[in-house]
C-alpha cells in the first residue's frame, strides 16, 4: 500500500493528510495483474465466426422488430369504444418495438463481450487538484482582475453594487402574487356554500333527500342544493361536501348548545379530513367510526366526530341540520367553523 | 509490440498505446467520405484534441457500476417518451365535457388535462404505450436513483475528491422526485388530485406563510384552475432543464476525477483498470441503453400502470380505500400516518400543525443527513487523500452500520405508507400496524445498526482467517501419528488481495493544541473517532501472512 500513496502524491509538495489513517509499512505486496483467460472466441475461428454471426442475427431481428411494429400500428387501429383494440394495439406495437431496441443492445452488448478485445487495460491518475503552477497562475489572474479594477480597494463601489444585486431580485417576488385573486385567502376558507334553509341533496346528482329516505344506519354522500350549477363548482365541493347518517338517538352523546343540530339522529359531519384535507368516505356502520383512507384518521360520530386515531387532532365539523315544510333535510346555517386541514390563520 | 505484452501483464501499469500500423491499402469511398468529414469537422471545432482526451479513457467494470447508468438512460427514455405526450397533452383545468372513445366516461364534465389524457390513452395509437414508458421510465429512474445512491454510500465512493458529486447527485434525487410528483399530478384524475388535495394540506399546515402560499400555487381555493398549467411548467420546462444540466456536471466530475474502483490484483490508488470507451465501453453502454428501453417497452406493452380512466376526474368528495402514492413519496406519506396523535395546538390564537410540521422536519433532517453524509465522516476520519479505490461494506463497519439503520428507517416510513393494504391484506386492524410501523421506525433503526455492524466484523474476521490460513476443502485426512485434520487450500495470491487490500483507521487520541488546551471541537471529534474505528479487524500484514504460511505446513 506503500506504493498507493507515492502514485496520489507524486509533484505536489504539500502531501495530504492521511488523518486517522494507518500507512502501513508492512503492507502484502500487490501481486499484479492476473494472467489473462482467452474466450471462445480468441482460441476458435469457429467459434469467432458463429459469435458473429449471432450478433448478425440481433441486429436483424430488430430490423424485424421495428418494421414489425409500423405493421402493428397499421393493422390493430383503435376502434372507438372497443377498449380491447387498445389493449393490442398497445401490446403489439409495444412489443415490436421491444425487439426492435432488444435486438441492437443484446447485439451490441454480445459483439463487445464476445468479439472486441477482452483485455483490461490501464491508464494513471493524477491528483485532481491542479498543479503548483497553474494554481499559482490562478491566483495571479484574481490579483491581477483585483488590480486592474480596483475591486477590493475601491470598497464605496463595491458596496454599492452588492447592494444594488441584492435588491434587484426582489421584484421578482411581488410578481408572484397575481397568481391568485386579490383578497384575503383565510376569510374565504372560514366560509363555505352552505347557508340557511339550503336543501341537503345527494352527491354527485343533486336530488333532495327527505327525512324519510334516511333509514337507521343508512349514510348518504350531501352536496347543498345549487352546488353542481356554482361557478366554482369543484372549489366549493371541496369544502361543502358532507356526510350524513343516522344513528339512533340513545347513542349520540350531544354537547351542550348542539342538542338541535341533528334530527332525529340524523347528523350531517363535514367530510374533509381535519388533518390534511382527503374525504373522509368511509363509514364502519356497527362501530359508527368515519375512517379516512389517506392517513388513517378515525373519527367517533357517536361522539361528535371526536379523534380516537390517528394524525387528525380536530373533530370533523358538524352541519346544524333541521327539516323543512315538504319534509326534505335542510340546513340550519353554515358550519360554526372552518372545514378541512388547519391552517395558520384559523382560529383568529 | 506485441498485443499482450501492452495490455495489462504484470508491472506495466502505464497506458496503451497502440502502435500497431495500418496496412497501406488505398482508400475506399466510404473511407475517402469518413477522412473528409472528419477533416471537415476538427478543422472547425478541433474536436480531435477532445476524441484524443477522452476516445480511450479507462473505465473500470463492476455490475454495480451499472445502476448510475440505469439511472442516465431511463432519464433519456423519460425525455423521448414525455416529449411524444406534450403533442398531444393540454395542460388546462378548463372545464369540458367528454366526448371521446372510452364509453364509461361519455358527457362527464371533466378537465381539458384529463380529457386530453383520455385522449392520448383511447385515441392515439401508441398514445398508452408512451405514456406507460413514460411512467414506468419514472419509476425506474428514481429507483435506480436510490441504488445507485446507495452503492455510492456503501462502498465509500463519495470519499474525496467525489463529494461534491455526491451532493449534485442527492440534488438530481431530490429533483427526479419532484418529477414524479409534479407528472403525477398532470392528468387531474381522481388519484392525483387526492395526492394534490394532501400537499395542500401539508403547505396550509406551514406557519405564517402557508396559507397564503397555497393560495398562491392553487390561484385561490383548491383545487383552483391553474395548478396543472404551473406544474406543466415545472414539469416539462423547469426541473428538467435543472436536471440535465445537473447530469452534465455530474458526467464531467466523472470523466475529471475517473471513475473509482474495487481492490484487485494489479489495481493501485494509482490507475485505473477497465475497458475503453472506444470501443468496448461505448458499445456495451450504447448496447445497455437500448437493453434497458428495451425492457421499459416491453414493460410497458404488456403490464398497465396508472390506469387514471378507472379513477375518474377529480372530485374532491369521493376517494377510494387503498389509495397509494408512486411508490418513491411513499416515505414522506408514511411520516404522515405515523406521527403521534394530538399534536396540534394554538399559540396566541394561532393554529401549529405540529402533526403536519413534525413529519416535514424528520423527512427534512433525514435528507439533510443523507445529502451532508460525506462531510461528517471526511471530518471524522481527517483524512484528506484522494481515495480511488472502493471500500467492501464490511470494511467500513460503523457507515455500513449507520447505512443499514438509514435504510430501515426510511423502510419503516415506506411501510407506513401502506399500512392499511398491510392490514387488509394480512388481517391486523389498522391501528395495530401503525403502532408496529411506530415501533420499527424507531427500533428498526437501532436493531439494524447492532446487526449490520456484528456482520461487517464477523466477516472481516472470516476474510483475515481465510486470507492467512485459507478456505477448508472439506478434505480430511488422517496423519501418520493417527491425528485426524482438514486440509487447509490456500487461495492464490490474486484472490488473498481481493480480502486484504483495504484501508485501516485508527481512533483520534485525544491531544492538547499547541496552547496546552483540548477543545471542545477536539474532544466531539475524538469521541465521534472512537466510536467510528474503536471495532476494527487490521488488514493482514506480510509478517502476518509470512508467519502462517509457515505455521500452516503440518
Amino acid at each position: 500500500m506503500a506504493d498507493k500513496s507515492d502514485a496520489v502524491a507524486t509533484r505536489e509538495a504539500p502531501a495530504p493528510s492521511p488523518g486517522t489513517a494507518v500507512v502501513p509499512s508492512d503492507a502484502v505486496e500487490n501481486p499484479g495483474f492476473p494472467p489473462y483467460r482467452p474466450r471462445v472466441s480468441d482460441l476458435d475461428p469457429a467459434k469467432e465466426r458463429a459469435n458473429e454471426r449471432r450478433v448478425a442475427w440481433m441486429f436483424w431481428a430488430s430490423i424485424v422488430g421495428s418494421v414489425f411494429a409500423i405493421v402493428a400500428y397499421i393493422v390493430f387501429p383503435i376502434v372507438p369504444g372497443d377498449v380491447s383494440t387498445v389493449r393490442l394495439n398497445n401490446m403489439f406495437l409495444g412489443l415490436g418495438i421491444t425487439l426492435g431496441l432488444f435486438g441492437i443492445g443484446f447485439g451490441a452488448v454480445h459483439w463487445s463481450k464476445s468479439l472486441m478485445d477482452g483485455h483490461d487495460m490501464t491508464e494513471s491518475r493524477h491528483p485532481t487538484r491542479g498543479s503548483e503552477e497553474t494554481r499559482e497562475k490562478a491566483v495571479e489572474v484574481f490579483q491581477l482582475g483585483n488590480k486592474e479594477s480596483g475591486f477590493t480597494s475601491r470598497k464605496l463601489i463595491r458596496n454599492s453594487l452588492i447592494g444594488a444585486l441584492v435588491v434587484t431580485p426582489l421584484p421578482a417576488v411581488v410578481l408572484f402574487r397575481d397568481l391568485a385573486p386579490a383578497g384575503d385567502p383565510v376569510a374565504r376558507l372560514k366560509h363555505t356554500f352552505w347557508e340557511k334553509g339550503m336543501r341537503l341533496t345527494r352527491d354527485p346528482d343533486g336530488t333532495p333527500i327527505k327525512v324519510s329516505d334516511v333509514t337507521l344506519g343508512s349514510v348518504f354522500h350531501v352536496i347543498p342544493e345549487g352546488l353542481n350549477e356554482a361557478e366554482d363548482r369543484l372549489e366549493e365541493k371541496a369544502k361543502a361536501a358532507v356526510l350524513l347518517m343516522r344513528l339512533k338517538e340513545e347513542d349520540l352523546h350531544v354537547s351542550p348548545g348542539r342538542e338541535d343540530w341533528n334530527y332525529q339522529g340524523i347528523v350531517a359531519y363535514s367530510k374533509i379530513c381535519t388533518h390534511v384535507g382527503c374525504p373522509v368516505a368511509l363509514y364502519e356502520q356497527q362501530t359508527h367510526h368515519l375512517l379516512c383512507p389517506c392517513h388513517q384518521s378515525q373519527f367517533d360520530i357517536t361522539r361528535e366526530a371526536a379523534v380516537i386515531f390517528g394524525p387528525a387532532k380536530r373533530p370533523l365539523p358538524q352541519l346544524p341540520i333541521s327539516v323543512d315544510a315538504e319534509g326534505y333535510l335542510v340546513a340550519q346555517s353554515d358550519f360554526h367553523e372552518p372545514v378541512g386541514p388547519s391552517f395558520w390563520e384559523r382560529s383568529l | 509490440m506485441t498485443v499482450e505484452a501492452t495490455k495489462t501483464t504484470p508491472r506495466n501499469e502505464g497506458p496503451r498505446i497502440s502502435t500497431e500500423d495500418e496496412q497501406a491499402v488505398p482508400p475506399n469511398a466510404g473511407m475517402r467520405f469518413t477522412n473528409w468529414a472528419a477533416n471537415y469537422v476538427d478543422e472547425r471545432t478541433s474536436i480531435s484534441g477532445l476524441v484524443r482526451e477522452l476516445g480511450r479513457k479507462i473505465f473500470p467494470d463492476h455490475w454495480s457500476f451499472m445502476l448510475g447508468e440505469v439511472a442516465l438512460y431511463s432519464f433519456v427514455v423519460i425525455l423521448l417518451s414525455g416529449t411524444f405526450l406534450t403533442f398531444f397533452f393540454q395542460a388546462s383545468m378548463a372545464e369540458v365535457v367528454y366526448d371521446g372513445s372510452y364509453v364509461p366516461l361519455k358527457g362527464l364534465e371533466m378537465s381539458a388535462a384529463y380529457a386530453s389524457t383520455l385522449d392520448i390513452t383511447f385515441d392515439i395509437r401508441g398514445g398508452l404505450l408512451m405514456r406507460q414508458i413514460h411512467h414506468w421510465a419514472a419509476l425506474l429512474f428514481v429507483a435506480s436513483i436510490g441504488l445507485h445512491m446507495l452503492r455510492v454510500f456503501f462502498t465509500g465512493a463519495f470519499r474525496k475528491p467525489r463529494e461534491l458529486n455526491w451532493l449534485i447527485g442527492f440534488v438530481m434525487f431530490v429533483l427526479a422526485m419532484a418529477e414524479g410528483f409534479t407528472g403525477y399530478s398532470l392528468p387531474d384524475d381522481l388519484l392525483s388530485g387526492n395526492g394534490l388535495r394532501i400537499i395542500d394540506g401539508m403547505i396550509k399546515g406551514v406557519p405564517i406563510v402557508g396559507t397564503w402560499l397555497s393560495n398562491l400555487i392553487f390561484g385561490g381555493e383548491f383545487p383552483g384552475t391553474q395548478v396543472v398549467g404551473i406544474f406543466y411548467s415545472v414539469h416539462i420546462l423547469l426541473l428538467p432543464a435543472i436536471l440535465a444540466a445537473a447530469i452534465g456536471v455530474h458526467l464531467v466530475l466523472l470523466v475529471v476525477n475517473k471513475h473509482t474502483q474495487f481492490a484487485g490484483p494489479g489495481r493501485t490508488e494509482g490507475n485505473v483498470v477497465g475497458v475503453p470507451i472506444m470501443p468496448v465501453f461505448a458499445a456495451k453502454a450504447g448496447g445497455f441503453f437500448f437493453i434497458i428501453f428495451g425492457v421499459l417497452a416491453l414493460t410497458a406493452s404488456l403490464v398497465t400502470i396508472n390506469p387514471i380512466w378507472a379513477y375518474g376526474p377529480y372530485d374532491p368528495s369521493p376517494v377510494s380505500a387503498g389509495t397509494q402514492p408512486d411508490w418513491y413519496i411513499g416515505f414522506a406519506d408514511g411520516a404522515l400516518r405515523l406521527v403521534p396523535p394530538g399534536l396540534e395546538f394554538e399559540l396566541w390564537g394561532f393554529t401549529v400543525s405540529l402533526n403536519i410540521l413534525l413529519p416535514i422536519a424528520v423527512l427534512g433532517i433525514f435528507l439533510l443527513l443523507v445529502a451532508i453524509y460525506p462531510f461528517i465522516e471526511g471530518w471524522i476520519t481527517g483524512d484528506q487523500r484522494e481515495h480511488h479505490m472502493t471500500q467492501r461494506p464490511r470494511n467500513a463497519p460503523r457507515r455500513t452500520a449507520i447505512g443499514a439503520a438509514g435504510v430501515t428507517f426510511y423502510a419503516a416510513l415506506w411501510a407506513a405508507a401502506g399500512s392499511d393494504l398491510i392490514a387488509t391484506h394480512f388481517k391486523l386492524s389498522i391501528e395495530s400496524v401503525i403502532h408496529a410501523c411506530q415501533a420499527l421506525l424507531i427500533l428498526g433503526p437501532i436493531i439494524a445498526y447492532v446487526v449490520a455492524h456484528r456482520i461487517c466484523i464477523g466477516l472481516q474476521k472470516k476474510d483475515r482467517e481465510i486470507a492467512l490460513h485459507g478456505f477448508e476443502s472439506a478434505r480430511i485426512v488422517r496423519l501418520p501419528g493417527g491425528e485426524y485434520i482438514e486440509v487447509h487450500e490456500q487461495l492464490s495470491d490474486y484472490e488473498r488481495w481481493k480480502l486484504i487490500d483495504f484501508e485501516d483507521y485508527k481512533p483520534l487520541m485525544l491531544r492538547p493544541n499547541a496552547q496546552g488546551k483540548i477543545t471542545v471541537r477536539q474532544r466531539v471529534r475524538s469521541r465521534l473517532s472512537n466510536w467510528f474505528f474503536e471495532d476494527r479487524i487490521a488488514p493482514v500484514t506480510r509478517t502476518e501472512l509470512e508467519a502462517a504460511k509457515h505455521g500452516s505446513h503440518h
